[in-house]
């Protein structure tokens, strides 16, 4: 329900965010003391990275290339250590339309005949192509879950800060994040309130009006915040830029060596497509 | 929010939508005030949460869209707002790609600037029932110009989704009733308890 509650059990990193002199002071108990290897990846060259895949993947049509695409995703989930089971949650968890997407798919392609269903025949290109865009779309967010979706989000809007994309639009996501912590506690408060006053969420125009008031009375407050927030910034100076809490670092060996693998790894899967 | 994942839509169309994002990405960060960025955030936030709820509807649950309320509320800036919330839904939840970031920008947002339009249209007389009626038009029309727009570039990608597309068309029409009903309930307490809000200031006569 809550994106903090759900990132933060899928990514299974030190609470302080990773920086580098205090991980070790990690108050996450239970948990590993090596740090993925994975994180100590500059967050620019994931973001980089993660979009290059995504852009080879989407262009991908053989099975042994995708297949391979997918391997590969897979490997960086372990580096990442992603937690499997609510990883594979996601994997499973398509927009209800997507499903019409691949279900159809077989009927609707015309080619060599597999089975019929009720008189409607299925092909075997139809089937080809529903496999081919379950395997690009599952590879495609394995990788942005293990390479983007392990860090904080803060930093990946520090990484785009330092990709030079417009500072407005950083801002905007860095407020974003923010808020919809602070928010989505909010929410689960009224709605708290409103069950002990007896609300059960139906099909039923009251449910739809009700959910409707609680996000209106969010709203409301959320102006009021705005206006202190403004003021606060205002009081600061704010000059339309944020100082960032981690340290900028240069490209270490580790970073090239990511670089170099990466870019096999597309060498190797473009190689597969067109062998 | 409307998710096509990566790997589904043919270049061209992948292409198309991108480029629209873009354009409105930059005019809507454009017009947005550096002062105003804290608001349009927290308004963005709202949404975001407002578009995890799932309501039960017969056997299954849907989630609402909202394209017609964040266009209500955000004008412009609706487009860089619902590129940071997919953006987000992608990297947490692993909804929607990356690549195709452009498409589901564009059928949310540009929805959104269309209800906008709608909604100042529809409301001009300013009485509180047109207003609140407006907003319920406004949510509803979002959720199927999002749904038009979602077909559309199935339908563009190839020949064999053709019938996928029109079923997206039909599966969002119990979302639009229900979206209709929440943002016209929204709108409502909205001029009840804060007639200044912003966004809604531009109905009825009151001054910008």
């Amino acid at each position: 329900m809550n994106a903090y509650a759900s990132s933060s059990a899928m990514t299974a990193r030190p609470v302080d965010g990773g920086h580098p002199s205090t991980a070790y002071f990690s108050t996450g108990a239970g948990e590993k003391k090596r740090k993925p290897m994975l994180e100590a990846v500059d967050s620019r060259l994931r973001l980089v990275v993660c979009w290059g895949f995504a852009l080879a993947v989407i262009g991908l049509t053989q099975l042994p290339a995708l297949l391979a695409a997918l391997a590969l995703a897979g490997f960086a989930a372990m580096a990442a250590r992603l937690k499997r089971a609510a990883t594979l949650r996601h994997m499973v968890a398509f927009d209800g339309f997507m499903l019409f997407v691949l279900l159809f798919l077989p009927f609707t392609v015309p080619g060599e005949v597999v089975f019929s269903l009720n008189g409607v025949s299925a092909s075997r290109e139809g089937l080809l192509h529903a496999a081919g865009i379950l395997l690009r779309s599952n590879a495609v967010m394995l990788m942005i879950l293990a390479l983007l979706g392990s860090m904080e989000p803060v930093e990946l809007g520090h990484a785009m800060a330092r990709l030079r994309l417009p500072a407005k639009f950083v801002h905007l996501f860095l407020f974003t994040v923010r808020y919809i912590e602070v928010l989505g506690r909010e929410y689960r408060r009224l709605r708290v309130a409103m069950k002990a006053r007896g609300f059960r969420v139906r099909c039923n125009p009251h449910t739809w009006r009700s959910i409707g008031y609680l996000f209106g009375m969010l709203l409301v407050r959320s102006i009021e915040r705005a206006e202190r927030i403004l003021a606060a910034m205002r009081c600061r100076g704010f000059q339309g830029r944020f100082h960032s809490l981690t340290e900028v670092k240069t490209m270490d060996r580790r970073d090239y060596a990511f670089t170099g693998l990466s870019v096999v790894a597309g060498g190797a899967l473009i190689a597969l497509e067109y062998w | 929010m409307a998710h096509i994942p990566d790997g589904v839509l043919s270049a061209p169309v992948l292409m198309a939508g991108a480029a629209v994002s873009l354009a409105g990405c930059a005019y809507g960060l454009w017009r947005l005030e550096a002062e105003r960025i804290p608001q349009a955030a927290l308004f963005a936030a709202v949404l975001f949460v407002a578009a995890l709820v799932h309501f039960p509807a017969g056997p299954s649950s849907v989630h609402l869209i909202l394209s017609g309320l964040t266009g209500v509320l955000l004008g412009w800036a609706a487009f860089p707002a619902i590129l940071v919330a997919l953006l987000l839904q992608a990297v947490l939840f692993g909804f929607g790609g990356l690549v195709v970031l452009g498409v589901n920008v564009m059928s949310v947002a540009l929805s959104a600037v269309l209800c906008r339009a709608l909604f100042l249209a529809v409301a001009r007389s300013g009485n509180h029932r047109q207003t609140v009626m407006a907003a319920g038009l406004a949510g509803g029309i979002g959720v199927v110009l999002t749904a038009l727009l979602v077909s559309l570039a199935l339908a563009l990608s190839g020949q064999a989704f053709a019938t996928a597309a029109k079923l997206v068309v039909l599966t969002h029409i119990p979302v639009a009733v229900i979206e209709s009903i929440f943002s016209a309930a929204v709108i409502g307490l909205l001029l009840r308890v804060k007639p200044e809000f912003p966004g809604l200031t531009l109905v009825g006569g009151k001054r910008e």
